[in-house]
């Protein structure tokens, strides 16, 4: 794994390119150590994933258990998904800014779950995303299977899970699965243009508003407007609000400190 | 009054009592104890307060009692000086509301002092659990009784057996806390209720605490009975005359506590 502060973004590389970054234990712990220090950092106002060589990530690396299947034995999925993948996505849920992932190649398996936990999705022409559990006898984790009813609806979500076939960023475009795709050659630099906006942004306000819509997804609407107006509450007394209705009154732009 | 402890403070009709030992997660040891017990006095001869509040901070309301401090007590030592029982009654038997603003860990003794709370209002990053058990011993500060009471038998046992906690919007859902909002809130929420409970009249709202906690312990027909003299009572206040003019003459009720 790789990490690297530029202009308030922090990048994430998944950096295993001769593995297609499968996840082993060592990746997972360093993925977990990354986005504590982005949390902690106020420097890091932005968060990008991305994956180093063609594929952004194929998920847990069965290669690792290779042994262990071959002796028969089987591995204790619910205990890896518990120690390392559900951290991940519920520290990227979590955290109070906005995490963009770069999808450089081929998504697979927990990598569509890293992938889909983050904030934002941008893609390279090159991309697919894999729901390939079904392919190994497996049945969808690290939260591939509360992303996908909610962004492509029940109906697709059953199609992409049931079948298993690769999804094209035509098609995953179409579906909200992605929200741009890039030619490959301009990918990183037009993930760098977003991050670096977002990193420019109100990031409490950022924060608050990641907080909003996590909490609304899985609320009735009568939930979702009281936590509303408590986020509102807080929202309002930030430096950056002020800075932002200064600047609209002032007919410039604002000019936000993250505070 | 200055405390090592805790810290008090007095706003509006409400008295707030944060528990103030960051460094070990506001865990209750025999100073902190004390200094509850004096506070709630405190509070309870103050008639400017009609309602108290009960916070920790956004980390940790309390993560129980501190284990360092107990590990060296024998029985006997616990069972002559009661250990934190004097804080328990005290709070139990505490006349005036108290709302409890949870938030972090509320475990442990500190669960036990939530629950002698009347309303518990809870921000999002609320964990709330009797680990007892992982220590080698049980709730000792009615834990046991409380929970039960309050969650129901099996989902009391599930907590007690396993020592694990649980979150917020469960707690929630088991009717153990009245309000989940985001972590900034918990504290102005609770200081809200705090203050509407102290806009009611306080002969009635003491009435009406005594009444519920008694729910708790009587058989109904008993219970009504207890209930309907307290109801009775309350036709000897002044609030209950200055509450029923108001009302017909389309104002706002001025409470006295006469």
């Amino acid at each position: 794994m790789k990490t690297e502060v530029k202009n308030g973004v922090m990048w994430i590389t998944l950096n295993r390119p001769e593995k297609l970054n499968a996840f082993d234990g060592q990746m997972g712990d360093d993925m977990l150590e990354s986005l504590k220090e982005a949390e902690k950092s106020s420097e890091v106002r932005c968060v990008v994933v991305t994956g180093e060589g063609r594929a952004f990530s194929v998920g847990e690396d069965l290669n690792a258990n290779k042994g262990a299947y071959e002796g028969g034995k089987p591995v204790l999925l619910g205990e890896v998904l518990k120690r390392k993948y559900n951290p991940i996505v519920q520290r990227i849920r979590r955290m109070e800014k906005p995490v963009v992932a770069s999808i450089n190649g081929v998504t697979a398996g927990a990598g569509l779950g890293l992938a889909l936990a983050c904030d934002l999705r941008a893609a390279s022409d090159k991309a697919t995303f894999h729901e390939a559990f079904i392919k190994v006898g497996l049945a969808p984790d690290s939260g591939t299977s509360f992303w996908l009813t909610r962004i492509v609806g029940l109906a697709k979500a059953m199609e992409i899970g049931l079948l298993g076939e690769p999804v094209d960023m035509t098609m995953a475009l179409n579906l909200g699965l992605v929200n741009w795709v890039f030619p490959d050659d301009r990918l990183r630099e037009e993930v760098t243009k977003i991050s670096e906006r977002l990193a420019k942004g109100p990031t409490r306000a950022l924060g608050l508003t990641k907080r909003a819509l996590n909490r609304a997804i899985v609320v009735d609407m009568d939930s979702a407007l009281e936590y509303e107006t408590y986020l509102q509450d807080v929202a309002g007394r930030t430096a950056d609000h002020a800075e932002g209705v200064k600047a609209f009154f002032e007919k410039r732009d604002a000019k936000f400190n993250g505070n | 009054m200055e405390y090592g402890t805790i810290i008090t403070t007095r706003q509006g009709w409400t008295g707030t009592i944060k528990l103030n030992r960051p460094e070990a997660m506001n865990a209750l040891n025999s100073q902190m104890v004390k200094e509850l017990i004096a506070a709630l006095d405190d509070f309870d001869r103050d008639n400017t307060i009609r309602c108290v509040v009960i916070a920790g901070s956004e980390r940790a309301f309390s993560a129980g009692a501190d284990i360092k401090e107990m590990a060296g007590m024998t029985a006997v030592q616990m069972a002559m000086t009661g250990h934190f029982f004097p804080l328990w009654d005290r709070v139990g038997r505490f006349p005036k509301p108290i709302v409890g603003a949870l938030s972090g860990f509320v475990l442990g003794g500190g669960l036990e002092l939530a629950m002698s709370c009347d309303v518990l209002v809870a921000s999002e990053t609320t964990q709330l659990g009797q680990p007892e058990i992982d220590i080698g011993v049980m709730p000792g500060g009615g834990g046991t009784q409380r929970l039960t009471r309050a969650i129901g038998k099996y989902k009391a046992m599930e907590m007690i057996l396993t020592g694990r906690r649980i979150a917020a919007d469960e707690a929630k859902t088991l009717g153990l806390v009245s309000k989940v909002v985001p972590r900034e809130a918990y504290l102005s929420e609770a200081l809200k209720i705090a203050e509407e409970i102290g806009s009611k009249s306080p002969v009635a709202i003491r009435q009406a605490k005594m009444a519920v906690n008694k729910a708790l312990e009587m058989g109904l027909s008993n219970g009504l009975d207890f209930e309907r003299e307290l109801f009775y009572l309350l036709f000897a206040s002044e609030d209950k005359d200055e509450g029923m003019k108001a009302f017909m003459e389309k104002r706002k009720p001025e409470f006295k506590g006469k």
